[in-house]
């Protein structure tokens, strides 16, 4: 700030001086107004386009219902999954040095920088039936795609590396110190772990749970491609928003949208009192 | 395999290798797996034969093409919402910078139906543009809006950092040296900003090309025109024609892959810039 401060002066690029720095607030909000607030603000004018009764309502079809339910046990089942085995990644790849290291957070970050689309393909080609396993589990009655199973594998493939990636750096930049302290003091892995590790990284796995708990909640993609689209079976909260969209329910599709937005509101502004925001590192990709 | 800590050695290091190994193989490497041997199970020729489909490559072009376009048209709008949030910390900065974040929170789906609403023919935005004669929704331009409302924060949120950090006293020294505004933000301001610029644009180019949810709905989807690469993958899928949707899937599986090499590189080359 102060040396914001200190370059304030004629010319000055860093617009503490009105005029250009009323310009650049202008031009910014105007943008941020239209490309990120419009459309959220548009959802909730859509449910509510009949008035309240009407869009509380359309949460009476039992279809509704169940695609609340299913959403909510797959988000839980990923996000419990994904933060246990995340964060012993992240202790592995920051505690230690071993070879083959590198590949190993390489491999954890790909998930993120694949189609999701591409994420429920590759399940198909495993369980499909005409995957590799797909004739196999016919014959034995097991439904794995186009069932609740599917959806968890989809989910926990894109939800996959946030843990890790957000508690990483601060990980590392703990070093290992603490840690080896208390293990010659008689401490075991676990106690090592929840007693001197996560303690000091709180913010970090917060904000690395709540990434997994939006992308599990509103993945769509993967999903999509191994669910089979069953209305009360196998639908989600976002696919059954497609479903009503499709089929000219625009206002209940809409209230199911405002639900999920406003998880994303509530998991936007906890993921600002939790702070621990790392830049680049985080990007839902 | 050895573990070694800094100073000594910590207990636990088997289990947490043998159980993160466990979970990447069985969630990650075993699914991938089958995508990389599946478009060759029938021998190459299959895939070769799914690879050079006219509909294929036009699909491929309207994504890699409206990714390059969405993600272009990002870097000056993220570069303003960067520079305002960080920088001139405009009035509401905090609450802009939380704004940034929504279209990462926001399930795609729901993105979806509301771009395809809000640049309808009847929407807010749609409607005004097509009073002008411009359509957005259910034409290629949808597809690059769309597209920018997912990138956009990976750009502000690649930029703003070095933003941030970047040496107040060169800008101060150009002007004392008598550059003018337009030639400090040229050539002092701009250039420290290249290498977070390019991971900005690679981040929000690399999550465009795979993007499904928010595009469909708005995009109108005729084949050769507004078609998008994971659509593709869908309607294969749909036809039972597992090889077809495994050849698209693995062409943007190598894509990604691609992409991603390109921004390590990029990023090891100039680590004392965004790490600075």
């Amino acid at each position: 700030m102060s040396r914001v401060d200190a370059a304030a002066g004629k010319g000055s690029l860093n617009t503490k001086d009105g005029v250009s720095r009323a310009v650049v607030a202008v031009l910014a909000w105007v943008l941020a107004l239209g490309l990120l607030v419009a459309p959220v603000v548009l959802v909730f004018a859509e449910a509510l386009r009949h008035g309240g009764a009407a869009a509380l309502a359309s949460f009476s079809d039992p279809d509704a219902w169940s695609a609340i339910r299913l959403t909510l046990v797959m988000t839980v089942l990923a996000v419990a999954i994904n933060t246990a085995f995340g964060i012993l990644a992240a202790w592995l790849v920051t505690k230690y040095r071993f070879s083959g290291r590198g590949v190993l957070l390489a491999m954890i970050e790909l998930p993120l920088s694949i189609s999701p689309v591409v994420a429920g393909l590759a399940w198909v080609l495993l369980f499909g039936l005409q995957g590799w396993f797909g004739p196999t589990l016919a014959r034995w009655h097991v439904d794995i795609v186009f069932a609740p199973p599917g959806i968890l594998l989809a989910t926990l493939f894109v939800t996959f590396p946030y843990v890790t990636r957000t508690l990483t750096p601060l990980l590392e930049a703990q070093g290992a110190q603490a840690e080896e302290a208390a293990s010659v003091l008689g401490a075991g892995m676990w106690s090592t772990l929840w007693r001197v590790t996560l303690p000091g990284a709180a913010s970090a796995l917060a904000s690395g749970v709540l990434l997994t708990t939006a992308r599990a909640l509103g993945e769509f993609g993967a999903v999509s491609v191994v669910s089979g689209h069953i209305p009360g079976l196998t639908e989600t909260m976002p696919l059954h928003i497609e479903t009503l969209y499709n089929g000219y329910q625009s206002v209940a599709a809409f209230s199911m949208a405002a639900l999920l937005a406003l998880f994303a509101i509530l998991i936007v502004a906890l993921r600002g009192l939790a702070g621990g925001r790392r830049p680049i590192e985080d990007g839902l990709a | 395999m050895v573990s070694r800590t800094a100073a000594g050695h910590l207990p636990g290091f088997r289990l947490a290798l043998a159980s993160t190994l466990v979970w990447l193989g069985l969630i990650v490497a075993f699914p991938l797996a089958a995508l990389i041997a599946r478009p060759f199970a029938g021998g190459l020729h299959p895939f070769m034969h799914a690879l050079f489909d006219p509909r294929l490559l036009a699909a491929l072009r309207v994504s890699f093409g409206s990714a390059f376009v969405a993600a272009a048209i990002d870097l000056p709008l993220g570069l303003l919402l960067a520079w305002a949030v960080v920088r001139a910390k405009v009035p509401g900065h905090r609450l802009m910078d939380a704004l940034v974040e929504l279209p990462l929170a926001l399930p795609t789906s729901v993105s979806g139906i509301t771009l395809a609403t809000l640049y309808g023919p009847r929407g807010w935005f749609g409607a005004p543009l097509a009073h002008l004669g411009l359509k957005v929704a259910f034409a290629p331009a949808g597809i690059v809006v769309a597209l920018m409302f997912v990138g956009i924060p990976f750009v502000v949120r690649s930029i703003a950092p070095v933003l941030a950090n970047a040496p107040v006293e060169l800008e101060e020294a150009a002007q004392t040296l008598g550059a003018s505004r337009s030639q400090t933000l040229w050539r002092v301001v701009l250039p420290p900003l290249l290498p977070a610029g390019l991971t900005a644009f690679g981040l929000a180019f690399a999550r465009a090309v795979g993007e499904y949810g928010s595009v469909i709905f708005i995009a109108g989807n005729q084949p050769f025109r507004s078609e998008i690469a994971p659509l593709l993958v869908v309607i294969r899928l749909q036809e039972f024609d597992y090889a077809g949707g495994a050849a698209v899937g693995l062409i943007l599986l190598l894509a990604s892959l691609v992409i991603l090499l390109a921004l390590g590189a990029l990023r090891r080359r100039f680590h004392h810039w965004i790490a600075a």
